[in-house]
C-alpha cells in the first residue's frame, strides 16, 4: 500500500489539508489534489522552473520538493497573484509587454520575478536576466519577459510612492 | 518521471537520525533535495527509506570565531550567501556561491547535502577543498572530526559510514589581509561547472606569498589541490610569469572525459581558469 | 484593427492561472498510463512478459500489441508524405512486435491508478531481448557492409532524390573559381517547455471517443485514429487544449495517441498519458545530422555560376513525416540568390535513433546554412567583403515576383512573391555598423580581444497550402464566433484570427470567441507547421468575415431601411453613421435572419449570418530577411558572447506588430540555440547521451543579447491581406551568421568553421591546431 501522510498548509492564503502519497511532490500535491493546475511540469528535474513556487516568500522547485516537506508552510502560487481580481503588476505588463506566447512556462516566470521585486524593487536588466536564469523558455526570446519585469518594476515602484 | 515508493522519516532530533541510520536499510537522508530529488524522480536512486533533516534542530547554526566560521549541515547556501560573517571573514564563500545553480537551488540547497553528494562539479566542495574545512561528524559511536581531504572516497561517495551524519564544517579562517579568487567556466549562467577555481593567497610583510591553496573542481571525482601550483607561488611576488607558471603546471592534472567534455579540454581549461584565480586573489591581497 | 498591437486574448486566462494543458485535464475515473519503451538501439524482441506488471496494486491493465492488435485495422503508422523517392518504406509500428529499432520506441502501455504507480509497473515488465548491431551514423549506414538498421530491409537506403536546373556542367567548366566545403550540421530537439500528452474518454453508450492531444494536427490525428480503429469522423472527436508549445514534433502522429485512445476503448474508463521530459528526448522527433560536400563555382567579379554537391541526410528509424525535411533543405539553398545553375544529390540514411521530422524551420535552416557559409568562403578567396559579394548575387526586387527553377514537394512551382532583399541586407548592416566595424575589431585584438561580424541571408516559404477551413458566425445571442481547423500552440492563433474578423465586424476583441483545432468545429483542417495559419485561416478569416460582414449590412438595411452605405459595424452593434440612436445590436440581427415559422426571411436573403471559407492557394508566400551577429569569442576558454543579433526581416503585411517581434525573437533565440548549444547527442551504439535537460541545453535569458528587429512589409499579392508567414524565420539566418561571426572573429589564426553548432571545445580545438600548423 501507498505510505500517505496528512499535509495541512496554505496556499495563496487560504488553509488547505489533504492526504496524500509521500512519494508525491509538491506540484503533484498542488496539481492533483488541490486542483491548482496553475503551476506546470516542464521537466521534473529541477532545470526548467516550470513549477516554481514560492514557499514561505522564496522560490522554490516545486517538483524537488516532497508534498509533505511543505506541511505548516505557506506557499503562493500563480493562482495567488492577482487580487479581488485585479491583475498583479507583473501579470498586467506580461499582458503589455508580450510577455508570454504559450503560458506554459509564465507561472514559474512569474513567481521568479514576484521574488526578485520583492528583494530588488528597481532591478537592472542584468539582474532581471540572471534572476530568471533558471526559468526556460522556448517561445519568447526572453526578450518580452525582460521588458515586462523591468516596466512593472517601475510600475510597483510608483504605486508605493 | 515519478519517484519510486519509499518510507518517509521525518525526526527532530539528531539522536533520532542516528537511531534511523542505524537500524534501517537502504536509507538516504534528505537535505535541500536539489541533488537528491533529481535523482530520486529519474528513478536513479531507489532508497527503501528516506530521511528528512529539514526539521531536525540544532543543524542551522552559522556563527564565528575567532578561527573559523562555523557552518551546521542544514545551513542554507542563500543564506551563506547572504552572511554578513562570511562576506567579512571568507569572501571566496560568497564568490563561490554565486555559481551554485540558480536562485531556486541555493533557497533551498544545504552546505551539508552538497559536500556529502559530493558532485565532482560542486562549488562547495572545492571551497572545502581549498579552505581545508574540517567536517564534524556523528555516529552511533559519537563524534568525528574528517579532514576534507580525507572526504572523499570514490566518485560521488563520502567516506561516511551508512550509520553517520555530516553535523557542522569549520571553515579556518586566513587573515583579513588575504586575497581570494574563484572562477568557473560552465556553459549557461548555473550550469554545473566545467572547471572552477579557488584560490587563496596570502602575503608576508615583504610581500612575498607566505601562504597559498589552490583548488580545482570539475577536474576529477573530487577536488583537487594544485600542490605543483601552490609551491609555485609560495615565496614569490606573484608576478605574471609565476602565475602563469603556477596555472600551466594544472593543466597536467589528470581530469575526467565524457561525451560532452574531453579530459583535454577540461585540462586546458584549467591552467585559464586558475590564471584568473589566481590574477583576482593577488589582486585582492594586502 | 490590422497593423495594430492589440493585447492578446489568451492571455488573461494563461496569466492567472487558468489555462487548460492536457495535464490540467481531470475526468472522473481517470486512470493513468507510462509505455515501456526499448532501452537497446536496435534489438529482436523474443517474448513480453506482463504478469507481474499486473500484479502491482493500483493497476488496471497492461497492453502489448498483442492485446491491441483486435482493435486495430492495421499494424503500422503509414504517414509519410508522398514522395517518388523512397526506396523502401519504414513506417512505425503501432508498438513494436518482434523488433525494436530506437531507443526510446514504444512496446507496452501499462495503465494504472497513478503515474507513480504505472511507471511501478512498467519496471515489472519483463521483455527478452537479443540485442543486435545497431547504426549509429547516417554515412556509416549507406557502406556496403553496414549493419541493417531493420533486419528485413534490403539496406538503410530510405529515400534518394535529386534537385537541381540549369547545365551544371557548363557552370563549372567556365567557372573562375571553384570553391570545395564539407559542412556538417546537427540541428536538435524541438523541447517545448510542455511536452506531449494524450487524454482519451471513451462514451460507450454513444460509441463515441474524445482525445484531446497537445498536437499541432487535430485533423489528421482524427482522421489517423479513424483509420486504425475502424470508426467515422462522428465517432472520434480530437480536441486541442491550450499546448504549451509546438515547434514542429507536435505536428506528427504518435503511437501513443492511438494506443492511449485504444486503451481507453478498452478499459471504458479515461485514460490519461503524459509524455516526462525525460521520454520526449527519445519518444518524440527530433532533427539531427545532415553532411554536405558542395562546390560553388564562381566568375571573376563575385557571381556564382552554379552549385552542386551531395548530402547525406539522418532519417531515423522510421518515417514519422516524409522526405520533405532534407527536400526543403536541399530547394531552399539557392532561393534568394540568382544562382543560375544547381544540383544536388539527397541520400536520406536510417539509423537505430529516434525518427526524424522537422522541427522550427524545418530543413530549411540548413539550406540557407551551406549557402551563406559558400558564399563567406567565395568572398575569402576573392579577397571581396561578404557583404559585397551577397550584394552581388541577391535577386534585385525589380524581378519580383521572381519564378524560380524549382517546385515544391506537391509539384507547386517556386515564385518569389515579393521582397526586397537587398534593402533588408542593407538596413540590418547600416544598423549594426558594418562599414565601420573593422576598425573596432583592430582595436578590439590590440588590447588581446577578439570580437567578430557575420551577416546571412534567408528567404523562406511559408504559408503551406492547400487551405485551412474557417468559420465565421454571428450568432443569435450575438456574439460572433469564429472555428477553425487551424491550432494555436503558443504563436496566438486566436488572436490574428480574432483581429482579421474584428476589422471587418465591430472591432472589439471580446466580443469575439475563437475555437481553434477542435475537430467538432471544422469538418476538414490541416494545423499548425510551416509558418502557414496566418496565410492560410487568416485568408479564409478575412475572406468569411468579409462575406459575414456584407449579410449583416444588407439585413440590417433592411431592418433599419436605410442604405448599407450608411451603416458601420462597430462593437457589437450595427449603427448609422452619424446617428447615434439608430442602431441594432448584431444578435438582433442575426436573430431577424434566423428565421421565424410560416414567415419569410427579410430581402429574400438565405438564413443565418455564417460563412465558411477554405480559399485554396497553393503557391508559397515566400518571407526573407537578414540577419547580422556581432561576437565576442574568448580564445582562452573557447567561450562565445552573442553581443548583437540585429534582423531584418519581411513577412509582408504584419497583423499585429508586437506579435510578430514575438514570433521572430523566439525564433532567433532557437537559432542562437542551434549555433552554439543545441547538441542532441548519440554514441557509436546510437544511445543517447542527453538525456536531460542539464545536458541538452537551451539558452537562458543570460545567453542572450537584445535582438533588434528591422520590419519591413512586402505584402503578398496572393492573399487579401497581403501576409506572410513569420513563425519560422528567426532561425535561418541566426545561425551562420553567428558561425560566420565567430569565424572573423578568429581570423588571426585562420580558424575556418564548416559545423554547427560550434562549442568552445571545437574553438579551443581549432586554435590549438591552427598553433602547432
Amino acid at each position: 500500500m501507498e505510505e500517505t501522510r496528512t499535509v495541512g498548509l496554505v496556499v495563496n492564503h487560504q488553509k488547505y489539508e489533504a492526504e496524500v502519497p509521500v512519494r508525491f511532490h509538491l506540484a503533484d500535491f498542488l496539481r492533483q489534489r488541490l486542483r491548482l493546475t496553475g503551476t506546470h511540469l516542464g521537466c521534473e528535474h529541477g532545470v526548467c522552473g516550470a513549477c516554481t513556487v514560492l514557499v514561505d516568500g522564496q522560490s522554490v522547485r516545486s517538483c524537488l520538493m516532497l508534498a509533505v516537506q511543505a506541511d505548516g508552510h505557506e506557499v503562493l502560487t500563480v493562482e495567488g497573484l492577482a487580487e479581488d481580481g485585479k491583475l498583479h503588476p507583473l501579470q498586467q505588463a506580461f499582458r503589455d509587454y508580450h510577455g508570454l506566447q504559450c503560458g506554459f512556462c509564465t507561472p514559474g516566470t512569474l513567481l521568479t520575478l514576484v521574488e526578485l521585486l520583492q528583494s530588488n524593487p528597481d532591478p537592472t536588466e542584468d539582474d532581471v536576466r540572471v534572476a530568471i536564469s533558471g526559468n526556460l523558455c522556448r517561445c519568447t526570446g526572453y526578450q518580452g519577459i525582460v521588458e515586462a519585469a523591468l516596466k512593472a518594476a517601475r510600475q510597483i515602484s510608483r504605486s508605493a510612492r | 518521471m515519478k519517484a519510486p515508493r519509499f518510507s518517509y522519516h521525518d525526526p527532530r532530533q539528531v539522536t533520532e537520525v542516528i537511531g534511523l541510520l542505524s537500524s534501517l536499510e537502504n536509507a538516504k537522508l534528505l537535505a535541500g533535495g536539489q541533488s537528491l530529488m533529481p535523482m530520486l524522480n529519474m528513478r536513479y536512486v531507489l532508497p527503501d527509506h528516506l530521511i528528512d533533516l529539514n526539521r531536525v534542530e540544532g543543524l542551522s547554526v552559522l556563527a564565528e570565531s575567532e578561527s573559523c566560521l562555523l557552518a551546521g549541515t542544514m545551513v542554507r547556501q542563500r543564506e551563506m550567501e547572504f552572511s554578513d560573517a562570511v562576506r567579512r571573514r571568507l569572501p571566496i564563500i560568497k564568490d563561490a556561491l554565486q555559481w551554485v545553480g540558480h536562485r531556486q537551488t541555493r533557497n533551498r540547497g544545504t552546505l551539508g547535502g552538497s559536500l556529502c553528494h559530493l558532485d565532482p562539479a560542486a562549488e562547495l566542495a572545492t571551497i572545502a577543498a581549498v579552505l581545508d574545512a574540517e567536517l564534524t561528524v556523528q555516529g552511533p559511536e559519537g563524534q568525528r572530526e574528517i579532514a576534507f581531504k580525507d572526504f572523499p572516497a570514490g566518485f560521488m561517495m563520502s567516506c561516511l559510514s551508512p550509520q553517520e551524519m555530516l553535523m557542522s564544517v569549520c571553515f579556518p579562517v586566513w587573515p583579513t589581509t588575504h586575497g581570494w579568487g574563484f572562477v568557473e567556466y560552465a556553459r549557461r549562467h548555473g550550469d554545473f561547472a566545467i572547471v572552477s577555481a579557488a584560490a587563496m593567497v596570502l602575503r608576508g610583510v615583504d610581500g612575498r606569498i607566505g601562504r597559498a591553496a589552490v583548488a580545482l573542481g570539475g577536474m576529477a571525482a573530487a577536488p583537487v589541490r594544485a600542490a605543483e601550483a601552490e609551491a609555485l607561488l609560495m615565496g614569490s611576488t606573484g608576478d605574471e610569469a609565476t602565475v602563469r607558471a603556477a596555472a600551466d603546471s594544472c593543466r597536467g592534472i589528470d581530469a575526467v572525459g565524457d561525451a560532452l567534455v574531453p579530459a583535454s579540454y577540461r585540462q586546458h581549461l584549467a591552467g585559464v581558469i586558475v590564471a584568473r584565480a589566481l590574477r583576482q586573489a593577488l589582486s585582492r591581497a594586502r | 484593427m490590422i497593423g495594430l498591437s492589440v493585447a492578446r486574448i489568451e492571455d488573461l486566462a494563461l496569466l492567472t492561472g487558468q489555462g487548460r494543458f492536457v495535464d490540467d485535464l481531470d475526468l472522473p475515473l481517470m486512470l493513468h498510463a507510462a509505455y515501456v519503451r526499448s532501452p537497446h538501439a536496435h534489438a529482436a524482441v523474443l517474448g513480453i512478459e506482463t504478469a507481474a506488471a499486473q500484479a502491482v496494486p493500483g493497476v488496471r491493465a497492461v497492453l502489448t500489441m498483442a492485446d491491441c492488435r483486435p482493435y486495430l485495422t492495421a499494424t503500422r503508422l503509414s504517414v509519410g508524405l508522398p514522395s517518388a523517392s523512397y526506396r523502401q518504406v519504414a513506417d512505425r509500428p503501432v508498438l513494436a512486435i518482434d523488433e525494436v529499432a530506437y531507443v526510446g520506441e514504444p512496446l507496452a502501455i501499462v495503465i494504472a491508478d497513478t503515474r507513480h504507480i504505472a511507471e511501478d509497473a512498467v519496471e515489472r515488465v519483463e521483455v527478452a531481448y537479443e540485442v543486435l548491431d545497431a547504426v549509429a551514423d547516417c554515412r556509416a549506414a549507406l557502406a556496403a557492409d553496414a549493419p541493417l538498421v531493420h533486419r528485413g530491409a534490403p539496406h538503410n537506403l530510405l529515400a534518394e532524390f535529386e534537385v537541381g536546373y540549369g547545365d551544371v556542367r557548363a557552370a563549372f567548366g567556365d567557372a573562375a573559381h571553384v570553391i570545395r566545403e564539407k559542412i556538417s550540421q546537427h540541428r536538435g530537439c524541438g523541447h517545448p517547455l510542455e511536452c506531449r500528452g494524450v487524454v482519451a474518454s471513451y462514451d460507450a453508450e454513444e460509441d463515441r471517443l474524445r482525445v484531446w492531444s497537445s498536437t499541432q494536427t487535430p485533423h489528421a490525428a482524427q482522421r489517423l485514429l479513424c483509420d486504425l480503429l475502424g470508426r467515422d469522423e462522428t465517432q472520434v472527436r480530437v480536441i486541442t487544449p491550450d499546448v504549451g508549445g509546438g515547434f514542429g514534433p507536435k505536428l506528427v502522429f504518435y503511437q501513443e495517441e492511438v494506443v492511449t485512445a485504444l486503451a481507453a476503448l478498452v478499459l471504458r474508463r479515461p485514460v490519461k498519458w503524459i509524455e516526462d521530459r525525460r521520454e520526449h528526448f527519445v519518444a518524440t522527433t527530433q532533427e539531427r545530422d545532415q553532411f554536405w560536400d558542395l562546390e560553388m563555382a564562381l566568375d571573376g567579379q563575385g557571381r556564382v555560376l552554379g552549385i552542386r554537391g551531395r548530402m547525406v541526410h539522418d532519417h531515423g528509424a522510421y518515417t514519422a513525416r516524409g522526405v520533405n525535411l532534407p527536400y526543403e533543405s536541399a530547394q531552399t539553398v539557392t532561393l534568394p540568390y540568382d544562382v543560375p545553375a544547381y544540383e544536388l544529390k539527397v541520400e536520406l540514411a536510417l539509423t537505430n535513433k529516434v525518427p526524424v521530422s522537422p522541427v522550427r524551420g524545418a530543413g530549411q535552416p540548413q539550406g540557407v546554412f551551406v549557402m551563406e557559409r559558400l558564399l563567406d568562403r567565395a568572398a575569402q578567396a576573392l579577397g571581396m567583403d561578404r557583404a559585397e559579394i551577397r550584394r552581388r548575387n541577391l535577386i534585385p526586387v525589380e524581378r519580383m515576383p521572381c519564378p524560380r527553377p524549382l517546385k515544391t514537394r506537391g509539384g507547386i512551382p517556386v515564385v518569389l512573391d515579393s521582397g526586397d532583399y537587398l534593402r533588408c541586407q542593407q538596413d540590418a548592416l547600416a544598423r549594426i555598423g558594418w562599414d565601420g566595424f573593422p576598425a573596432r575589431q583592430d582595436a578590439a585584438r590590440r588590447c588581446g580581444r577578439y570580437i567578430g561580424i557575420g551577416l546571412a541571408n534567408f528567404v523562406k516559404g511559408t504559408g503551406r497550402g492547400p487551405f485551412e477551413p474557417v468559420t465565421v458566425r454571428i450568432a443569435p445571442s450575438g456574439k460572433i464566433q469564429v472555428f477553425t481547423g487551424a491550432a494555436a500552440m503558443g504563436q496566438s492563433t486566436r488572436t490574428m484570427l480574432a483581429q482579421v474578423v474584428a476589422a471587418q465586424l465591430g472591432e472589439d476583441l471580446h466580443n469575439i470567441v475563437v475555437t481553434a483545432g477542435d475537430t467538432a468545429g471544422t469538418a476538414l483542417g490541416l494545423g499548425g507547421f510551416n509558418s502557414r495559419q496566418a496565410v492560410m485561416a487568416g485568408t479564409s478569416a478575412h475572406v468569411a468575415a468579409v462575406k459575414v460582414r456584407d449579410k449583416l449590412l444588407t439585413v440590417a438595411s433592411e431592418m433599419m431601411e436605410v442604405a448599407s452605405e450608411d451603416l458601420e459595424v462597430a462593437g457589437a452593434e450595427v449603427r448609422v453613421k452619424g446617428v447615434p440612436g439608430m442602431r441594432r445590436s448584431l444578435g438582433e440581427v442575426a436573430r431577424a435572419i434566423s428565421g421565424v415559422a410560416g414567415f419569410r426571411l427579410p430581402a429574400g436573403l438565405t438564413p443565418g449570418l455564417e460563412a465558411t471559407e477554405q480559399p485554396v492557394m497553393d503557391a508559397m508566400a515566400y518571407a526573407n530577411g537578414t540577419a547580422a551577429a556581432e561576437v565576442e569569442v574568448d580564445a582562452e576558454t573557447g567561450d562565445v558572447e552573442v553581443r548583437r543579433l540585429v534582423i531584418a526581416h519581411d513577412c509582408g503585411r504584419m497583423i499585429n506588430p508586437m506579435i510578430v517581434d514575438g514570433q521572430v525573437i523566439g525564433g532567433v533565440a532557437h537559432g542562437i540555440g542551434n549555433a552554439l548549444f543545441e547538441w542532441m547527442g548519440f554514441d557509436e551504439t546510437a544511445q543517447p547521451v542527453t538525456t536531460n535537460l542539464a545536458e541538452y541545453l537551451l539558452v537562458s535569458a543570460p545567453e542572450m543579447p537584445r535582438i533588434e528587429v528591422l520590419h519591413h512589409e512586402s505584402p503578398s499579392p496572393l492573399n487579401p491581406l497581403g501576409v506572410k508567414g513569420v513563425g519560422e524565420c528567426g532561425v535561418l539566418p541566426t545561425v551562420p551568421a553567428i558561425i560566420s561571426a565567430i569565424e572573423d572573429a578568429l581570423s588571426p589564426f585562420g580558424v575556418r568553421l564548416g559545423h554547427a553548432p560550434v562549442t568552445p571545445m571545437d574553438i579551443v580545438a581549432l586554435l590549438e591546431k591552427a598553433r602547432t600548423a
